[in-house]
């Protein structure tokens, strides 16, 4: 698994945000690896911290947020210490965000190519005919048809599909070493959606980019991750790599999920939900937060589960499946 | 017997956004009185529902599924073609105990829920404005109702910000059971909702078939969602139905390129590895569809006959219906196209 030097190491990634009731912490203690070009599924339903996991490691965590972590170091850089200004210059340059809704991401009232060349040249030192290049380029190599007459297209003027792509776009022009992505294709139709996910694979494969895939859809990261962690009310309850994640998964929260799914005719048969809701952030319970709702839950579980693992496998459960 | 629902021939179009800059520009630079474009957003759709049966219908946003939707719960009129429950037509201003058969479950129940009005206001102002119950026995048929969608009765006077996603969804489909109805139309009704309560209320969906003999059309754009719930399902493109067959034949066997496409791209958890060889290409701007097959400029096996003739939505084995000029001949073999493996170098990734 581990080969080489990890692009990126989160260590202990934690952010609370100070309400008028009290704390809530929406990460709590997630840490993991990612080597360059490998692709890391970040899977939760609503409410599970995914994607201030995403806001977190890039430094976006606005008052009254709070981020905290032992170490997340970036290419061997501390970037837990990193001055406004070395993000700054890393954000959009060597770590790039595609978010769920291009229509957020993208000015409304500035053509796609002017876009495009900002990013490029508040990063490097280039002329503006050189940044154009690399922008047509880019727009080329996400599957936009002519990309020449696009770049003088206004946001509007795109379909949601042809936007996203343009946001990704966007995160490749200064071919970053990483990509935190959040949920980029769920706003999209599925035949859109394949298209986005071959070229993201084919990107990882051709220029090394790491990329971290969040997602509320096992079945989305299932062909396009090599390694998942599961998350639940703000902590990874299991990691390991997709395969292997899905065929025998041992956290049994991760077993609610995968058999929540349908798949095949229902034949009369019903289909097996985790019973109830996930609990709101500010009420967690006091040991594992999934045994309210857990099959397997026990008096051991009124503990907080420690991390255990075992083949390359991680999970935060006493009584594993 | 009659079908329970039967739609005959069935369309709505609807004016083209009027205001929009550009196009007042085109219509003053070529000098013509502007003819306003008009869409078709159901063209021609006839379909037919049995008692207690469960039809999804499938389709892309623009396809046109919502539309057909509304136009089955009677709210929006439809521009040509009727929709008749049990024989009798659905009319704008027309009885309505007619309309009551019908009832809808939107899609967002933080929308579709009003934020100010406790949930037994909720549950009980159709039902009493139409004498369905009395007025004193209306707080009675609300708890019942909330019974049947697994919540407790005791929270009658609470308001939606009280609830969860899935609770409001619960309770959204509880109002449409407080008129009695035979139909309802789930216009996308478990998308806003997380797997794990999405499983919960699909599952409250087939409970309610085998209590009250209700009949579904369930919109959806999620198949693995309706393989599992629908016993037909409908696929539509561009305003029209494309293929219309029994959900294990659709599955296994789709006909029309479109329906193969879809399948083929849709992420799916089992043994079956998702092949990424995407279909190029978006929807087609419905103000100017393509001419023949709306599908042609997009399909990977398409005839220059495509590009001028629209292919007819014709029966091509019992019960399974295809518009493709190619579903008609034998010259089309179907698994040819998608069970593509993936380039080995793509493989090597993984």
């Amino acid at each position: 698994m581990s080969s080489g030097l990890p692009l990126l190491t989160v260590d202990g990634l934690t952010t609370r945000f100070r309400m008028p009731q009290g704390a809530v912490t929406a990460v709590n203690d997630v840490s993991f690896e990612l080597q360059p070009g490998r692709i890391l599924g970040l899977v939760g339903e609503s409410g599970s911290g995914k994607s201030v996991t995403a806001l977190s490691l890039l430094n976006l965590v606005d008052k009254p947020g709070q981020v905290d972590a032992r170490a997340i170091v970036f290419k061997g850089e501390p970037l837990h210490r990193a001055s406004p200004s070395r993000w700054n210059a890393l954000r959009g340059d060597r770590i790039a965000l595609v978010s769920q809704d291009p229509m957020m991401s993208l000015n409304p009232v500035i053509r796609i190519g002017e876009q495009l060349v900002e990013t490029i040249r508040i990063h490097r030192r280039l002329s503006a005919a050189d940044a154009r290049r690399i922008a047509i380029d880019a727009l080329e190599r996400v599957g936009i048809p002519a990309p020449v007459e696009r770049m003088q297209a206004w946001p509007h003027e795109l379909s949601g599909g042809m936007r996203q792509r343009v946001a990704i776009a966007n995160a490749l022009v200064n071919q970053p070493d990483l990509i935190i992505a959040d949920e980029p294709t769920t706003a999209l139709d599925v035949t859109i959606q394949a298209q986005i996910l071959y070229e993201m694979k084919r990107l990882a494969r051709d220029s090394g980019t790491a990329l971290i895939w969040i997602t509320h859809d096992l079945a989305v990261v299932k062909d396009l991750a090599d390694e998942l962690c599961v998350m639940y009310a703000g902590r990874i309850v299991e990691r390991g790599p997709v395969a292997e994640l899905i065929r025998a998964p041992r956290h049994p929260y991760t077993r609610g999920l995968l058999d929540s799914l349908p798949h095949g005719r229902s034949a009369g048969g019903r289909l097996t939900p985790i019973r109830g809701a996930a609990p709101p952030l500010s009420r967690l319970p006091a040991g594992c937060a999934f045994a309210p709702r857990c099959p397997r839950a026990a008096a051991a579980c009124g503990e907080p589960p420690p991390l255990s693992s075992a083949g390359g496998r991680e999970f935060r459960c006493v009584r594993p499946l | 017997m009659n079908p329970f629902l039967q739609i005959h021939q069935l369309g709505k179009s609807f004016g083209a956004p009027a205001g929009l800059l550009p196009t007042a520009w085109a219509a003053l630079r070529r000098r013509q009185a502007a003819q306003p474009p008009r869409v078709h957003a159901v063209n021609g759709v006839s379909l037919d529902v049995q008692r207690g049966e469960i039809v999804g219908l499938v389709g892309e946003s623009g396809c046109g599924k919502s539309t057909l939707g509304r136009l089955v719960a009677g709210l929006i009129e439809p521009s040509s073609g009727d929709v008749r429950i049990e024989g009798q037509p659905l009319l704008h201003g027309g009885p309505t105990s007619v309309h009551r058969q019908v009832q809808m479950v939107f899609q967002n129940p933080y929308a579709s829920l009003n934020p100010r009005r406790r949930i037994v206001d909720t549950l009980t102002e159709a039902p009493v404005h139409h004498g369905i119950v009395p007025r004193a026995g209306a707080r009675v048929h609300a708890a019942e109702l909330l019974e049947t969608v697994g919540l407790d009765a005791s929270y009658l006077d609470r308001f939606p910000h009280q609830f969860s996603g899935g609770q409001r969804q619960r309770i959204a489909i509880a109002r449409a059971l407080a008129m009695q109805p035979q139909l309802l139309v789930c216009d996308e009704a478990v998308s806003a909702l997380d797997v794990s309560v999405q499983a919960q209320i699909l599952n409250l969906f087939l409970d309610l078939r085998e209590s009250r003999g209700l009949t579904y059309l369930f919109i959806s754009h999620n198949l693995s969602v309706v393989e599992y719930l629908a016993d037909r399902v409908a696929i539509m493109y561009l305003g029209r139905v494309v293929e219309l067959a029994d959900t294990a034949t659709l599955f296994a066997a789709p006909k029309h390129p479109y329906t193969q496409a879809l399948i083929a791209d849709a992420p799916r958890l089992d043994a079956r590895a998702t092949s990424y060889q995407p279909i190029q290409g978006e929807l087609p701007s419905p103000l100017k569809p393509p001419t023949g097959c709306s599908f042609h400029p997009r399909c990977p096996v398409a005839l220059p006959r495509c590009k001028t003739e629209a292919p007819a939505l014709a029966e091509i084995a019992p019960g399974h219906l295809s518009a493709c000029h190619l579903s008609a001949s034998d010259v089309h073999q179907p698994a040819a196209i998608h069970v593509v493996a993936p380039p080995a170098s793509l493989r090597s990734v993984a």
